[in-house]
């Protein structure tokens, strides 16, 4: 379908105050009231936002040389390891890292009480941090072992930077065994005692978005309370996934990989979280405003929660044994009432994504756009989308001992 | 005639002592126990509901704090911080009592310290951990 609308033309109206921008849940009721036609041709931008666990972030850091300089080996962040594997002072602190005298799930279930997405939260919140690290020493990095502490504002670069975020739908988990598990979607409660979702479902960035039309590399969003930028697509990324008619998946389907500075941004939006019996992660709040380029748009961003569905999985022998499929396809709308009815009987619903989170993230937004301070940009490249043939790979069981070398 | 949930607490030197036995033999109380735990540090913690005459259940607690028990409200028990819930519901299907409860449009988490039986359920099904407990007890690590 052709623009009517560029980002040039929505930048200068951004930059007067005169952009017209609605929420991805306030523009529902404006859609129903005007028209798809009528509202595109009044609307310039649709705000979204999700704020919910999200395991694959992290933070790469430069915390500067000690003198003498050193080559970090082994290094520990609060005792939560941290890979040194790059240069001398560069290093990765993944969310869900643990402290290496956790005792995880020796006593089971685990409590996972503080892991790498707390250092962030931490680090974000301004907190002196301890940092304790070996080294082998070289000629040029002589320092063997270093004890010290840090704040984020005295180290040279934090840059967050998450593999796989924002993910366009997901599972709803359930359990059909006899006793409870503990799992990355919460506690289930044997024989289905409670259905756990994780999406912000109409407001998420990516049902909004479904193809990947205007969210692409380069892509500014919101990210953790400050901005961020869409870098890549994100691992485990299928946009292949069955669509509805209205192009959704109806499973997880594409995902993104972020990046932001750490310094500009609020320990509000990067919670540490434990996992009773799985881990530690974080919760990630983010957000994607979507240009209005033409009517096609205006329609996919008007998706309610009645048209989006989330297949429910066994997390008791389904998912882990990758046995069976879906029990059935529920909608976000039935989701969010509190509960669903699966085989007849009514299973009580809870989220782990904060949905009061994702509304105040995408009016967060919307009163930086409306306010000048947060402009759009035009897409670098774009994402692999639905017609690129691009698949889930399983990682191959194979005898080692017989491989090509 | 009077109906309270309440929570004792014991001193390490009065624990073993049968209080219990006395509340209802003494004092004509009906008592229904909801729990009852000893820390290492051989602190006693007992939640139970007391009915009975309004005069004999203040005799009762009279004669408690002469042994040296705290006497507190059971729902002073649990805490939500909300300056740490994320209001993402999770607590909401393992809270059996409904005092932690989603309110719809809102869509935000609310905890009524009056339902709360103490459970301690949610300390831990909350990945943010804003459920906190007030005090030590045999099940805190």
């Amino acid at each position: 379908m052709e623009n009517t609308r560029s980002i040039e033309e929505i930048n200068e109206k951004i930059k007067t105050g005169k952009a017209v921008v609605f929420t991805a849940e306030e523009i529902i009721s404006v859609v129903e009231e005007k028209g798809i036609k009528d509202t595109a041709a009044s609307v310039d931008v649709v705000t979204t936002g999700t704020f919910g666990p999200m395991c694959s972030s992290g933070v790469f850091l430069n915390v500067g040389h000690p003198t003498p300089r050193i080559k970090l080996n082994e290094i520990y962040l609060n005792s939560v390891p941290a890979y040194a594997g790059i240069a001398a002072v560069d290093l990765y602190l993944g969310a869900t890292a643990l402290p290496t005298s956790d005792p995880a799930n020796r006593n089971y279930p685990g409590d996972f009480i503080y892991g790498g997405g707390h250092v962030i939260e931490e680090l974000v919140a301004g907190k002196e941090i301890r940092m304790e690290a070996t080294a082998y020493g070289t000629d040029c990095y002589p320092l063997k072992k270093i004890d010290t502490s840090f704040r984020l504002s005295e180290i040279n670069e934090a840059t967050l930077y998450n593999p796989r975020n924002a993910y366009q739908n997901y599972n709803v988990a359930v359990n059909l065994g006899s006793k409870t598990i503990y799992t990355y979607m919460g506690v289930l409660k044997m024989n289905m005692g409670n259905a756990n979702y994780s999406s912000a479902g109409q407001l998420s960035p990516l049902f909004n978005d479904p193809l990947l039309k205007t969210i692409g590399i380069g892509t500014r969003i919101f990210l953790g309370g400050g901005i961020g930028y869409v870098a890549w697509h994100g691992t485990q990324h299928n946009p292949g996934a069955k669509r509805a008619e209205n192009d959704t998946p109806v499973y997880p389907g594409a995902t993104l990989a972020l990046v932001g500075d750490l310094k500009q941004m609020e320990p509000r939006w990067l919670r540490g979280l434990s996992f009773l019996g799985y881990g530690a992660t974080m919760q990630v709040g983010m957000g994607v405003p979507i240009p209005v380029l033409n009517e096609e748009i205006m329609r996919s961003c008007a998706v309610r929660d009645e048209d989006l569905k989330a297949p429910v999985v066994d997390y008791y022998r389904g998912y882990p044994y990758k046995e069976g499929s879906e029990l059935a396809l529920v909608s976000y709308a039935e989701l969010k009432s509190g509960s669903i009815n699966i085989r007849g009987r009514e299973v009580p619903t809870a989220s782990l994504s904060s949905y009061a989170g994702a509304r105040e993230i995408a009016a967060t937004l919307k009163e930086w756009i409306q306010g000048g301070r947060f402009t759009l940009t035009a897409l670098s490249a774009p994402l692999p989308s639905a017609d690129s043939g691009v698949k889930m790979n399983a990682l191959p069981q194979r005898d080692p001992d017989n491989r090509e070398v | 005639m009077i109906k309270q949930k309440i929570v004792l607490r014991y001193p390490p030197h009065v624990v073993e002592q049968p209080t219990i036995y006395h509340l209802i033999k003494d004092f004509d109380l009906m008592v229904n126990i909801l729990r009852a735990d000893i820390n290492p540090k051989k602190e006693g913690r007992l939640m139970m509901e007391l009915s009975g005459s309004e005069k004999n259940y203040q005799r009762a607690l009279e004669w408690l704090q002469e042994l040296g028990l705290q006497i507190m409200g059971l729902e002073q028990q649990i805490i939500w911080r909300e300056d740490r819930c994320t209001h993402c519901g999770a607590c909401t299907v393992i809270c059996p009592t409904e005092a932690l409860a989603f309110n719809r449009p809102e869509m935000t988490v609310s905890f009524d310290e009056y339902k709360c039986v103490v459970c301690e359920l949610c300390l831990k099904a909350c990945p943010a951990r804003a459920m906190e407990t007030l005090v030590e007890n045999a099940n805190a690590k």
